[in-house]
Order: structure tokens, then sequence, then C-alpha cells
């Protein structure tokens, strides 16, 4: 069944095509990579299905229902989730106060003046799992904007995780990462998909993390999707290869 | 000993101060009705706190909210009946009402844009106010009312002759009011607002709906503003378009920053700071401003955190 249907949309910006007639399908579960080179149109795509863009044409259907014009705070309602390319968490708050925000508003709690001891205890419990989840536990109380761009990665992944998303779109999760926060946010990605059954759509320029871990890729060049498959199955496109792996190599 | 600690020894430190302020004023130089006007502009000021050092959104119009619960109270007195109660309760419906009916047009707008359109609804209400001569007394003012003593059924407090009943009627409600304050700063709403102050983008992509969360801030400081008008025009018996005026926004933005914007306690210290200074400057020259004018700039630019920002450092662990 699909989650997400992304039906012929395009985003224009005046002369400018940053997105021409892209459909795509994610399947529930699928973990689904999204590549292509620069300015390929990927973050505008992915803006598109997020509720930050509308766009100019084309429909976005997520849960079975058309959320093309919903705002961004509507789409969280609906079950989605997305981290941005530029870490974006709340730097002069703790780690645990960055998750506690997200898990208070899904729990419908945002605009209650108080809470009791059974909500709070409920609260707390929601963000322990998403700390043990995403390995911060030894780092509650410390402000994000002090620690590393890896673990301030893994807080904005556990600010989406306490939205209990149905869909998870994470936008270039390993970005301006070494090689040890690489690994440890792919891992992360991987016990999300495999061990939590998370579906996931993620853009991302590392091959080895792409190849690592979709099920279905969707490459992006100049704004349409050039092709579309299996891991094996893009490696060998030839069309992928001119326009993107094959300037990678 | 902890942060928490330390917090707590500060909040006692406060509420003792104020508490026994019309005994240790008079000791220093001060009086009781020094002490009321600070708790009362104090309450202006940590109204437009919660809006600005909490949600992160500069208003520069808050006197028009703080004037027309000052002008309830005063037509309430004049024109209507002569009870305190009332009055107070007349001035901050009109007051609330005026911001819950302007909110949803600026609650979209950010920053600069924001501003410059809460001075504009803010000086439309001071025109009103110096124009309408008839209701409003104009640029003489509204007077030929005073404040009348509150009959609790057990007892009267005379808040009219006794100034030290006044200062604490003040208190009291300046009390109930950071009481309440500090509770939704604490509570799942508040964190809401510290959230959009400190990422909007990610306040939104976690499930806020943020015009709507700002315009809920703007009508929660606007009602105490007009809370603090109503002291305010029960402080002096007499109220004129000055506390309208956008220069009234800007003494309460001023109070704010003086204090330390993003600290609970900071536009108490930064209106005592303004009014002590005004008094006791304003005895000697009457180019007062220009001396809380370089006082201001130094706090600015050698202290952005305020001054309660300098005791928190000096006080750090």
């Amino acid at each position: 069944m699909s989650l997400l249907r992304v039906e012929h949309a395009s985003k224009h910006f005046g002369s400018l095509i940053a997105v021409n007639d892209v459909s795509m399908n994610v399947e529930q579960g699928e973990l689904r990579a999204i590549i292509g080179p620069n300015g390929a149109g990927k973050t505008t795509f992915f803006n598109l299905i997020s509720g930050f863009l509308t766009p100019s044409a084309g429909r976005i259907v997520f849960r079975d229902e058309d959320v093309t014009t919903l705002l961004p705070a509507r789409r969280v309602w609906r079950g989605m989730a997305r981290t941005f390319q530029i870490t974006e968490v709340f730097p002069e708050l703790s780690v645990r106060e960055n998750l506690r925000i997200g898990a208070e508003v899904t729990a419908g709690f945002r605009l209650r003046p108080w809470l009791g001891k059974a909500d709070t205890a409920q609260i707390a419990r929601r963000v322990d799992e998403v700390l043990n989840l995403t390995n911060l536990t030894g780092k509650t109380d410390r402000l994000v904007g002090e620690l590393s761009h890896g673990d301030q990665r893994a807080t904005e992944i556990g600010m989406a995780l306490t939205l209990d998303p149905k869909l998870l779109l994470l936008d270039e999760p390993t970005a301006g990462m070494g090689d040890q926060e690489t690994f440890d946010i792919t891992q992360l990605i991987r016990r999300l998909h495999r061990d939590n059954k998370y579906t996931i759509v993620l853009i991302e320029h590392d091959m080895r993390v792409v190849f690592h871990l979709a099920d279905r890729i969707s490459v992006l060049d100049q704004g349409a999707l050039l092709a579309e498959g299996t891991p094996k199955e893009i490696a060998a496109n030839e069309a992928v290869q001119a326009a993107y792996l094959g300037k990678a190599a | 000993m902890g942060a928490l600690g330390n917090k707590r020894v500060a909040d006692a430190v406060v509420w003792l101060a104020l508490l026994a302020a019309p005994y240790w004023l008079p000791l220093i130089g001060g009086y009781t009705e020094l002490g009321s006007h600070v708790v009362v502009l104090a309450l202006a000021a940590m109204a437009l706190n919660f809006l600005l050092g909490f949600t992160g959104v500069l208003s520069f119009g808050h006197a028009a909210y703080f004037g027309l619960g000052a002008y309830g109270v005063a037509m309430t007195m004049r024109f209507w009946i002569p009870s305190t109660p009332l009055a107070i309760l007349d001035g901050v419906i009109v007051g609330t009402i005026a911001a819950a009916i302007i909110g949803p047009v600026i609650a979209r707008l950010r920053g600069v844009y924001f501003a410059m359109c809460t001075i504009a609804f803010g000086q439309v209400f001071y025109f009103i106010a110096f124009q309408w001569s008839s209701v409003t007394g104009g640029d003489d003012g509204l007077s030929g009312w005073h404040r009348a003593p509150i009959d609790l059924g057990f007892a009267t407090i005379d808040i009219f002759n006794d100034n030290k009943a006044f200062y604490y009627f003040a208190l009291f409600v300046f009390a109930v009011s950071v009481g309440v304050m500090a509770l939704l700063l604490r509570s799942p709403f508040g964190r809401t607002l510290v959230a959009i102050r400190e990422n909007e983008r990610r306040a939104r992509f976690l499930g806020i709906p943020v015009d709507r969360h700002i315009w809920l801030s703007w009508v929660i400081s606007c009602f105490f503003a007009s809370l603090a008008g109503a002291l305010f025009a029960l402080m002096n018996d007499f109220i004129d378009p000055r506390a309208l005026r956008w220069d009234m926004s800007g003494t309460f933005v001023i109070m704010v920053v003086l204090g330390g914007m993003r600290s609970f306690w900071g536009p108490l210290i930064g209106a005592a700071i303004y009014i002590v200074l005004q008094d006791y400057i304003s005895s000697h020259t009457e180019n007062w401003m220009s001396f809380i004018g370089l006082f201001f700039v130094i706090i600015v630019l050698f202290f952005p955190r305020g001054v309660l920002g300098i005791i928190k450092r000096k006080t750090a662990p």
C-alpha cells in the first residue's frame, strides 16, 4: 500500500523550473533514497512533500489524503516528520527539553497550562524511549548547542521520532560529518528502518550510505525524475551513470 | 548550591524585598509611592517580556493595551460606577479584546514588520484618546475621579487614603500575575513559545501552529499589560494619552532590555532601575532621559543579557 504518493509535482520559481513533473510512490515500511547532482531539485522536492513549499502543479497524497495545500504543522499531525540539511534544533535547550516539546505536541498537550503526574510520566517515558533509540542517554542534560555535529543531528532525528511519524523525511542526514559520525547515523537509520519499521525517505550524497540503506532509489536530475529502482538497477543504469554516478566516480 | 537552589534563593530575595519595600525604601531616601510605581510598571514590562523574551517577538505597541486598561478604569470610575474591582475588570476586558482582535492581523508578521505594525495600531489608539476630548478628556487627560476603597464584605481596604494599602494591593495583583505567567511558561504551552523563540522553522515542523501560538502569547501579554495599565490609572487617579503613546512602549522595551529579556525577573530589575534613576536624576536635572539613555547604551553594548545577566554571570558556580 502506498503511504506517500506524489503525482506530477512541479515547482516553478519564476522562469526557473526546480521540480518538473515528478511522480513517486513510497510504500509502507520502505526506505527510499533520493539522489542527484547538486541543484537537481532534491531539497525542493522534499519541501513540497513536507509542506515547506506548495507545488505549482501536481498533488501530494499522504495516507490516502490529499495534503497538497496543508500547512507543515497539519502534515506533522497526520504523521509526517522531517529533518533539514542544516540541522534545525533548539540550541539553547537541553537534549531532553528538545525532545520533550515534540513529545508533548504529539500527546496533544501543546495548549495545556499544566501537566498532571501521569501525563508528565507519560512524556518522560516517551522521551526516554527516544533517547535510548538515538543513543543520547548520556547527554540528556547537555545543551544541544554544545554537542558535536553528529549528536546534534541525532537529536534532530530524535525530535522527529517524538512525533511518532508514519513517514520520516531525512534531508542529507550525514552532511558535514566525519567517518565515525557518518557510521553512527547510518546505523541509527538502519535500526529505525529494520528494527522499528519506520518508513523513511532520505536525500543523501554519500553513495556508500545510500547503497547500504536504501530499498529503492529515485534519481533526480535538473528537476526531473531520471530513474527509479533498486540499488542494483540504479547502479546498472547508464543514464544515471552518465548524469551522476559517472561524474562522482 | 545547584542552579535550582540558586533560583529559589533569588525568588525568596525578590519576594522579601518586595514585601518589605514600604519599610526599607524610606531608609534609603525612597518612599512607598515609588515602590508602587516600580511594581506597576514592572508588571507591564514582565507582560511585554512574556512576548519578547519568551516568544521572541518584539512589540513596540504595548502601551496601547496598557493605556486601554488605564482608560477602561478611568472611564468606568468617572462615568459609570466608582468600584475599583469592576473598573479593573473593565480595563482588562477592553485591553484584552482589542489585542485579540488586532492579533490575527499582526501574528503573521515577523521582525521589523511586526514591530512597525504594533506601533501603527498603538498610535491609532493614541490619536483616538487624544482627539476624542468629550469622552477621554483629550490632551488634558481624564481626571475628576479617584480610586475607591475595596470592600471585601468582612473588611475594607482603604487604597485611597493609605499608600501602603495601595502598594500591597498592587503587589498582590503583581504576585498573582507573575505567578500565572510563571505557571504558563513552565507548562507545555510555555515550552512551545520558547520553541518558537529558539527556532521557528523547527517549531513549525514539530507540529506547532506558530501563528496561532504567537497570537495566544500576544493576547496573554496584552492581558497583563492592560492589568498593569489599570493599576497605573488607579495609582495616579488620572490618565492621559501619553500612557498610550509609542514612547511609553519604548520605555517598556528599555526596562525589559535593561533588566535582561530572557530572564523571568529581568524586567522587574529593569523597571526598578529605570524608575529609581528617573526619580533621582529628574530631581537634579530636566535632562534625566539623557542619563538613562547613556546607561541603556552601556548595558546594551557591554551586557546584552541585561543587569540580571551580569548578576547571573557573577554568581554562576
